[in-house]
């Protein structure tokens, strides 16, 4: 009985005050998404991963360091190596679950410098207009006309290869669509009355800015953010796999492809499972991604 | 047909203006695209002098190279310097081999370009139908493939996919050729004209090379296929979607029109402009995609280039090799614009 | 009066996650040689019944009627295939704004010979010289450079013209006018109406006009269908539209200003619930 009022209260049309409609609207968002199987499949898996990464040291069978010539390039379904072990005789299992703290390691930078990076950089430019707009928007232009990976590749070389330089790599070369997308959503509420009435009772630009523009940017950067997830670890992988991600001997899924490459031929599920493990986490935030959208913006779907 | 834009204060035609902003903005992107390279090339931590000299070297022969080089002057002339060379297509030489880099890049270039195309034009052919077919048959059985082959090529590693399709096609099922250009009986057989293996061979009239390149061709070019697939026919599909529900389409099916007709004849031709640009925007993405597709194939092309550069701290090679996919990447966007010209009687 | 067009109990119904939707619910007319109207607010359904006739609503959407019976032919027992034949040639349509009804990426010109050789199979000179002829009867000066030209290089009115050129180039014995005047200046609204009234008596077709402009209607029209929520509320002559009977045809005529009875207020219309679920009057003749 207290879960149908409760479900009654959230579903109101005549909302009390500023937290119920928020709520309420929070809830109905809810509703949709849940319908949605495909997205919610997505969402089982990353928080099955983020469980994974927290509790690494429990749910892996072996230490992922620790070597054991005797029993190298083990097969699927080896006592004790449910996935087998690779070239130097490490267990690939708990490889990969360490890896996966790895992997959120890198999106939880990635998503954290990119899109505010962006976010600054779209909302003065759309703010501000008039030249400061005009050098803005070209320098953002100028990182979008550049391919991405290879920019990121020579970014790598430049800084050296390492978890935090590929992060910082990646962010560099990911960061003007969402300047963009800040700059639009900031000219269309940049003229509209409210900011005008705001204005009129003396918020200065900061105020306005941080107060009211960030908070509306932030439902389309957040889906467009859930969309990129996805390529931020295909491009994390990659440079992993090329040697300029993390290093040997850490466990990360890129490089462990890289190692198995050697032996794909006869031992192939030494780079097939890290694999499987990108894919299976890519694909996870791309149903989520495209969950979210329909929820959060459901003009851009279709 | 009346000429709206006159407003008086500009007595120069419409059409300058706009050929002089758009050739103003292609300058400053590409002058911004060297000024990252440089600044890039200038905060590396290798020594570049060191990297020439070698450690041994005297002090004397140390200086006259940082003078050389011109490193004792200021940052702003340095870069007019580079920008000097760059337009002259000097990108330094290779520390690896001592060689230009430019020749470098113009002998490897031709590699990742086959590659690249055939990728792109087996991502067309298919690409382009099965989004049309999608957005015709909204919700269908193929509707769903299509969702599905689209969203697996979204998240999925491409080296990866190599891998595994190298694992099944060339080591289990032996049905391509593996890794390379050619088997190695076939390499510098037929002489090079193009540089693009299966030109050269079908010139030279050598149908076993041209067989043998294509069965090492396909598998590569496959894969670059698919992931451009992926992407076209999502494009393709909602600008389909776009266009049926246009009530142009309406007209079409008033006169009479059969359905396919309706599509081809009139929802499509309305959506090459949109197209074109997607079109142009994959190939660029499948000239980086081939950089880790080209690893796992030993596929002799930039990709591989810079990658060997990199990992050997050749920094005028890697540079001189981002320059010029950067460049790339602008003059398909320019392509593209030029195209849309020609498509879209409303943009002339 | 011979009978075209015969239309019994039809319905236009859409699925969707409420329920099924009812867009049109019954509606039954005929249309002989005649300019009938159908008149009703956005959402009644007359743009429903047009495109139903026609049988272009697509799916999900499902057309349901007793028949449509084209000259004693019924139109829902037909193929798609067959259905071609039908549409352009013998029914066709002219849609409201130009400036989307007309395909932005071909010329003039190759957009009225399609429309014309999808029916007759003629040469190519054959069907430009017909095309040129029949842009000269919808009054359009210079047809040799409009056929060249572009949609975008034409005013609404203009566009409407070639609109109408396009679809009685095959010769059609029936023209359903889906609001076609309504997103034209007022200025040539009268010039393309005229046009299109001309060609409809000479040509002795059946028209269809739909509209939501009452007086419009009861100036252009010889009978009124009057709709509403997917019903037929009212049959009347249109000179005798203003002693009609239904309350909501009487509000309709009230909330209008007239010239000849000024009022300080207009009326507003007020709805009655009951009119939605009386059952839809029957057009026929």
């Amino acid at each position: 009985m207290a879960d149908q009022t409760l479900k009654e209260w959230l579903l109101t049309d005549t909302p009390t005050s500023r937290r119920h409609a928020k709520l309420s609207a929070l809830y109905t968002g809810w509703l949709t998404f849940r319908s949605n199987t495909m997205a919610m499949i997505g969402l089982g898996i990353l928080v099955l991963l983020i469980v994974i990464a927290a509790a690494a040291p429990i749910l892996s069978p072996h230490d992922p360091f620790v070597q054991d010539l005797g029993n190298r390039l083990a097969p699927l379904g080896t006592e004790g190596h449910i996935f087998g072990t690779d070239s130097l005789g490490r267990d690939i299992l708990s490889r990969l679950i360490y890896g996966a703290r790895i992997t959120l390691y890198i999106v939880a930078l990635v998503a954290l410098i990119a899109p505010v990076a962006g976010l600054l950089v779209g909302t003065v430019s759309g703010y501000a207009g008039g030249w400061v707009d005009v050098v803005l928007m070209r320098i953002t232009d100028i990182f979008l006309a550049f391919p991405r990976l290879v920019l990121a590749l020579a970014f790598v070389a430049a800084l050296g290869a390492g978890i935090e330089n590929a992060v910082l790599a990646i962010s560099l070369t990911a960061w003007p669509p969402y300047a963009r997308i800040a700059r639009a959503e900031t000219l269309t509420i940049r003229s509209s009355d409210y900011i005008a009435a705001i204005r009129l009772q003396g918020a200065g630009a900061l105020r306005i800015i941080t107060k009211h523009i960030w908070p509306l940017c932030i439902s389309s950067l957040i889906v467009r953010v859930t969309l990129d997830m996805a390529g931020i670890i295909l491009a994390a992988a990659g440079l992993g796999f090329l040697g300029l991600g993390a290093q040997p001997p850490s466990p990360e899924w890129g490089a462990m492809i890289s190692e198995g490459r050697r032996f794909i031929l006869d031992h192939w599920w030494v780079a097939t499972m890290p694999g499987l493990a990108i894919f299976t986490v890519s694909l996870a935030f791309n149903l989520l991604g495209d969950g979210l959208r329909d929820v959060l913006d459901p003009k851009a779907g279709e | 047909m009346t000429d709206n834009n006159g407003e008086g204060r500009l007595s120069l035609p419409p059409w300058i203006k706009t050929t002089v902003l758009t050739i103003g903005s292609i300058a400053v992107t590409m002058l911004g695209l060297l000024f990252i390279t440089f600044i890039i090339g200038r905060v590396m931590p290798i020594d570049p002098v060191l990297a020439i000299v070698g450690e041994r070297a005297s002090q004397s022969t140390y200086d006259a190279v940082y003078l050389e080089l011109g490193l004792d002057k200021p940052l702003v002339v340095q870069f007019l310097y580079y920008l000097w060379d760059v337009l002259h297509l000097d990108f330094g030489t290779s520390l690896l081999n001592a060689r230009p880099v430019s020749e470098d890049i113009a002998r490897v270039f031709p590699a990742t370009l086959e590659l690249a195309t055939l990728g792109i034009f087996i991502g067309i052919v298919l690409g382009v139908p099965l989004g049309v077919l999608a957005a015709v048959r909204k919700g269908s059985w193929i509707d769903q493939i299509a969702r599905v082959l689209a969203l697996v090529g979204y998240s999925m590693p491409i080296f990866w996919l190599g891998l595994m399709g190298l694992l099944i096609f060339y080591g289990i099922l032996g049905w391509v050729g593996g890794p390379g250009r050619v088997g190695i009986f076939y390499v510098d057989v037929v002489p090079s004209v193009t540089g693009l293996i299966l030109v050269d061979a079908a010139i030279d009239g050598n149908w076993n090379v041209f067989k043998d390149a294509f069965s090492h061709i396909i598998l590569p070019a496959s894969l670059l296929g698919y992931f451009s697939l992926a992407y076209i026919s999502r494009m393709t599909r909602s600008f389909m979607l776009e266009q049926l529900s246009a009530e142009y389409v309406t007209t079409a099916r008033v006169k009479g029109m059969s359905e396919w007709d309706v599509v081809w004849k009139h929802a499509f031709k309305n959506i090459r402009v949109q197209l074109i640009t997607v079109i142009a925007l994959s190939y660029a993405n499948l000239l980086e995609g081939s950089v880790l597709t080209e690893i796992i194939f030993s596929w002799p092309g930039i990709g591989s280039y810079i990658t060997t550069a990199l990992l050997s701290a050749d920094m005028n090679a890697v540079l001189g090799g981002t320059v010029v996919v950067g460049l790339i990447f602008i003059l398909l966007n320019i392509f593209s614009d030029l195209l849309y010209k020609v498509f879209d009687p409303r943009a002339r | 009066m011979d009978k075209l067009l015969d239309i019994e109990n039809l319905w236009v119904k859409f699925p969707t996650r409420q329920g099924v939707f009812d867009a049109v619910r019954g509606v039954s007319f005929t249309l002989g040689r005649e300019r009938l109207g159908i008149v009703g607010e956005s959402g009644s359904g007359k743009s429903m019944t047009g495109r139903a006739i026609l049988r272009l609503i697509r799916p999900p959407g499902i057309v349901d009627a007793d028949h449509i019976s084209l000259e004693g032919v019924d139109l829902l027992k037909k193929s798609e295939k067959e259905m071609r034949a039908v549409r352009g040639q013998r029914i066709s349509m002219v849609m409201q704004d130009p400036k989307f009804s007309l395909n932005p990426v071909m010329t003039i010109g190759n957009q009225i010979i399609e429309a014309y050789r999808l029916h007759s199979k003629t040469s190519k000179s054959a069907a430009y010289a017909k095309s040129l002829e029949m842009l000269e009867a919808v009054s359009i000066r210079d047809p040799e450079r409009v056929m060249r030209a572009y949609p975008h290089e034409m005013s609404g009115g203009m566009g409407q013209r070639i609109m109408i050129a396009m679809m009685l180039i095959p010769n059609p014995e029936i023209l359903i006018a889906d609001e076609p005047t309504s997103a034209l200046d007022v200025s040539v609204q009268r010039q393309v109406l005229d046009i299109m009234d001309k060609l409809v008596k000479e040509r002795g077709m059946g028209l269809i006009f739909i509209s939501h402009d009452l007086n419009l209607v009861a100036d252009f029209c010889d009978r009124v269908l009057i709709m509403y929520a997917g019903r037929i509320v009212e049959v009347c002559r249109a000179d005798k539209l203003h002693e009609a009977k239904h309350p909501y045809t009487q509000g309709l005529l009230n909330s209008l200003p007239r010239l000849d009875a000024p009022k300080d207020r207009l009326d507003v219309l007020k709805r009655d619930p009951v009119w939605s679920e009386a059952p839809s009057v029957s057009g026929r003749t």
